[in-house]
């Protein structure tokens, strides 16, 4: 592995993470205190960590929507989608794996549904992925029969509630989904294709790129991190609700992958990023709760932090910042 | 005719973008009554001129008078105050909004503060009769051809102006029918007395309409002239710049070097593009391309490698017949395309110079044989000090880098492909000197090497320097196959300017 400069650390997204975190701490002493119990860690952090999983879950897949210039504004419906498949196969008896699996394909078939209609039909990004954002809640429904599916499956609840290695299954399922993206990403070519489509298409395809197949994949991959993050919300609440699953998490997710660097313009991505992003998010929900604000003030103090962070990550905020690094690169070229 | 003959000049106009002279002394005039063309190629400065004139960019030296008075023209809006107005390529309407509406939008007749339909759709009715168009002036613009939608932007720019008309390029989305219609609605205006500016790549109809014409390159003035006064050729010449290189003539490279044939087209051709045309391509030569913007250069180099991909005739690669369908299918057969619009169509801006370098290769080897980023940097480092990229860092962003490092780094792109045949579409244009003879200097290099190579070019002195053969494109079609001694520039421009009722010399 290459060495992280410690340069590279002090990037803006960790400094706010770590900003917002010790305003927590200030707010509320005891928000970083971890115990253990019944063989698992607790504590706000922890919570952070849980809580935040389902939008960092949804960011992984947006990051690569984004990237080609695009958006996914389904991610929510399908959610309630797949938690519903999932909901309802275990209840008719169906073994839990047999119905993640199924809830999972159904995740992927919605995310493919997208693709197909950007990629071939070349219908814009925010409209195609509409459809099924409207769409897909009445599916949910329809398959839910408009009640909400409680279930009692002890394989199903363990993904939303269980954990591992003392940390919450929502929090690892994440971070495993986060790294084996970003391999599959970075270790092949399809990182600096995504990339490619998304800075020049005519660009690209003159340079012999095939952007269907690789626009396929990106919604795709999407809707199946959709589908994940579907299973795990209604393995936490033991149901699912057609209503209420994932419901605006989509704007959330879009946020953390804006927070995490990535330009809607398309272009330069990144998932570890994203994934910060969703922890920023959710470490601004969890700090205004503890420290005993009323919950009212969350929406209004959120707005206010987000406009700080993509102050920071400006291009006029980050001048004086890169002209720096003109500088040293010129250095390290002689 | 008060002091000034001219109801609209420029006088020693100068305008300088950076460090880049765009304008350089510029004397125009313009008279009532007159049809006056603006001729030049991409980047002679018609446009920078044109947009000084109607007030969207300021002089940075010089003066514009209108009918004898300096004025300073502070935007588009303010030079219609002084009589001019301008209608653009697209046409720059409400397609959404009735005739009449587009017609008065902004100055409509009011009664009590309010629209008056009836009176706006009574007073359209009647302008339009002026411009032979009877329709109903509340139907919806946008359900018009575009003919009469540029007619009535037109009738508008004239209702609003009404001393000087700027046309730029009016003609270029209109059908031969649609073109004579306008050309109609022009003459009459002419003989009204109103000032017209033409701007247009088609000879043929500059020739149809135009009393006079004016010919910048590189930002200077070369010509005003009557048009009576010149021939097709004439008018070419001055385009292009080739009265030096008349005298001598060069031969081009000797055809016997290079026997083996690459790529035989038959009858190939995209409907409603380029016409069928045949051409051989020996390994180991250039074949120049030369034509007019618009002649179809551009297109031909597009089917032949697949990006608009042909749909008759057919190909021979090595003497198997092949189907080229996608760029992908032309990349597979070891094809590579320097495209003319660097920006729009050539380098990722946001990517390093590394990934602009390595990108095609990398498609070639797919998604998964991706090459590390040690390999990337070798790849890229190589080209880059062969073809004497100047970038502070592989790494930089590509849109960083002058107009020539960038070409230069595209090249690149493709000679990481190891291609048997490339197309250069202008590979040297915009760029500075240095980049210019670096790339002509690979294009000697490479031929040598036994590359085929096809390069669309206005530089004609260059085409001929490295081609054995020169293709002439004129009006989407391949109209001439020049080869053998004696060829030079000014027989170029002659087959370039060519015309059925003009003498072939």
């Amino acid at each position: 592995m290459r060495r992280v400069p410690f340069e590279r650390l002090a990037n803006p997204q960790l400094l706010a993470l770590t900003g917002v975190l010790l305003l927590n701490w200030l707010l509320f002493p005891n928000f970083f205190n971890v115990t253990w119990q019944d063989g698992r860690f607790f504590g706000s952090i922890i919570d952070v960590l849980n809580r935040g999983a389902p939008v960092a879950i949804l960011a992984v897949g947006m990051t690569g929507v984004i990237a080609t210039k695009g958006v996914d504004l389904s991610v929510g419906a399908i959610m309630a989608v797949c938690g519903a498949v999932a909901a309802t196969m275990v209840v008719a008896g169906y073994p839990a794996p047999i119905a993640v699996g199924a809830a999972l394909l159904a995740g992927l078939a919605c995310g493919l549904w997208n693709g197909f209609l950007v990629a071939v039909l070349d219908i814009q990004p925010i409209v195609a992925t509409l459809v099924l954002m409207v769409a897909g809640r009445g599916i949910a429904q329809l398959i839910t029969e408009g009640s909400i599916v409680t279930f009692n499956d002890p394989v199903l609840i363990f993904i939303g509630t269980g954990s591992f290695l003392g940390f919450p299954m929502a929090a690892v399922i994440a971070v495993a989904l986060m790294v084996s993206v970003t391999l599959l990403v970075r270790r092949s070519a399809i990182g600096l294709f995504v990339q490619a489509i998304g800075v020049n298409r005519a660009a690209a395809a003159l340079a012999g790129i095939r952007s269907r197949m690789l626009l396929m994949l990106v919604y795709g991959l999407s809707g199946l991190c959709a589908a994940i993050a579907g299973i795990v919300v209604a393995a936490d609440i033991r149901g699912a609700d057609a209503n209420n699953s994932g419901l605006w998490l989509e704007l959330d997710a879009i946020l953390a992958v804006v927070i995490g660097g990535t330009s809607l313009l398309g272009g330069r991505f990144s998932i570890p990023m994203a994934v910060v992003g969703a922890l920023i998010i959710q470490a601004m929900n969890t700090g205004i709760l503890v420290s005993g604000f009323p919950p009212e003030f969350n929406l209004v103090v959120k707005a206010g932090m987000i406009i700080l962070i993509l102050l920071i990550q400006s291009p006029y905020a980050a001048l004086p910042f890169r002209r720096r690094l003109v500088t040293t690169s010129k250095a390290t070229a002689k | 005719m008060t002091e000034s003959q001219y109801v609209l000049e420029a006088r020693g106009i100068i305008k300088i973008f950076g460090g880049h002279i765009a304008l350089d002394a510029i004397d125009f005039g313009l008279r009532a009554g007159e049809v006056h063309a603006l001729l030049g190629e991409n980047g002679a400065g018609k446009s920078t001129l044109i947009k000084i004139l109607t007030g969207a960019y300021q002089p940075d030296g010089g003066a514009v008078l209108v009918d004898g008075e300096p004025v300073t023209l502070d935007n588009p809006l303010h030079a219609q105050t002084h009589g001019i107005g301008t209608v653009y390529q697209e046409v720059n309407l409400l397609p959404n909004r009735s005739v009449a509406e587009n017609l008065y939008l902004g100055h409509q007749p009011t009664r009590f503060g309010l629209v008056d339909h009836r009176q706006m759709e009574a007073d359209a009715r009647v302008l339009l009769t002026r411009y032979g168009l009877t329709l109903d002036p509340g139907s919806e613009l946008g359900s018009h051809s575009v003919a009469v939608q540029q007619i009535v932007a037109i009738a508008r720019a004239v209702a609003l102006s009404g001393k000087v008309l700027i046309l730029d390029e009016p003609t270029a989305s209109l059908d031969r029918n649609e073109v004579e219609r306008l050309f109609e609605v022009i003459g009459e205006l002419k003989r009204s007395g109103l000032a017209i500016i033409f701007i247009t790549h088609f000879l043929d109809q500059v020739f149809a309409i135009a009393d006079r014409v004016t010919v910048l390159r590189n930002g200077q003035l070369v010509e005003t002239q009557m048009l009576d006064a010149l021939s097709r050729t004439d008018v070419v010449r001055l385009m292009l710049g080739k009265d030096i290189a008349f005298n001598g003539s060069t031969d081009l490279e000797p055809e016997s070097a290079h026997r083996e044939v690459l790529l035989e087209f038959s009858g190939y051709g995209r409907k409603g593009t380029v016409s069928p045309f045949d051409l051989t391509i020996h390994k180991g030569e250039v074949i120049g391309v030369a034509g007019l913007l618009g002649s179809g250069r551009t297109e031909l180099a597009r089917i032949m490698f697949g990006a608009d991909p042909a749909d008759q005739g057919t190909l021979r690669i090595e003497g198997a017949s092949e189907a080229i369908r996608h760029t992908t299918d032309a990349i597979g057969h070891r094809f590579g395309f320097c495209p003319e619009d660097r920006k729009a169509e050539g380098i990722f801006g946001d990517l390093s110079v590394r990934e602009n370098i390595v990108i095609a290769l990398q498609g070639k080897l797919g998604w998964f044989r991706a090459l590390n980023r040690d390999e990337q940097l070798e790849i890229a480092g190589k080209f880059s000090e062969s073809m004497d990229i100047r970038a502070a860092s592989l790494d930089m962003p590509i849109k960083l880098l002058s107009g020539g490092n960038q070409q230069k780094a595209i090249l690149s792109r493709w000679l990481a492909t190891d291609p048997a045949f490339l197309i250069l579409d202008e590979p040297t244009r915009g760029i500075d000197v240095g980049a210019h003879a670096e790339i002509v200097r690979t294009i000697n290099r490479l031929r040598d090497d036994g590359m085929a190579m096809l390069v669309i070019s206005s530089e004609l002195d260059e085409v001929v320097a490295y081609s054995s053969r020169i293709v002439v494109m004129r009006d989407r079609e391949m109209v001439a196959e020049l080869h053998g001694k004696n060829i030079n520039p000014g027989i170029i421009v002659q087959a370039i300017a060519n015309h059925p009722d003009e003498a072939v010399s």
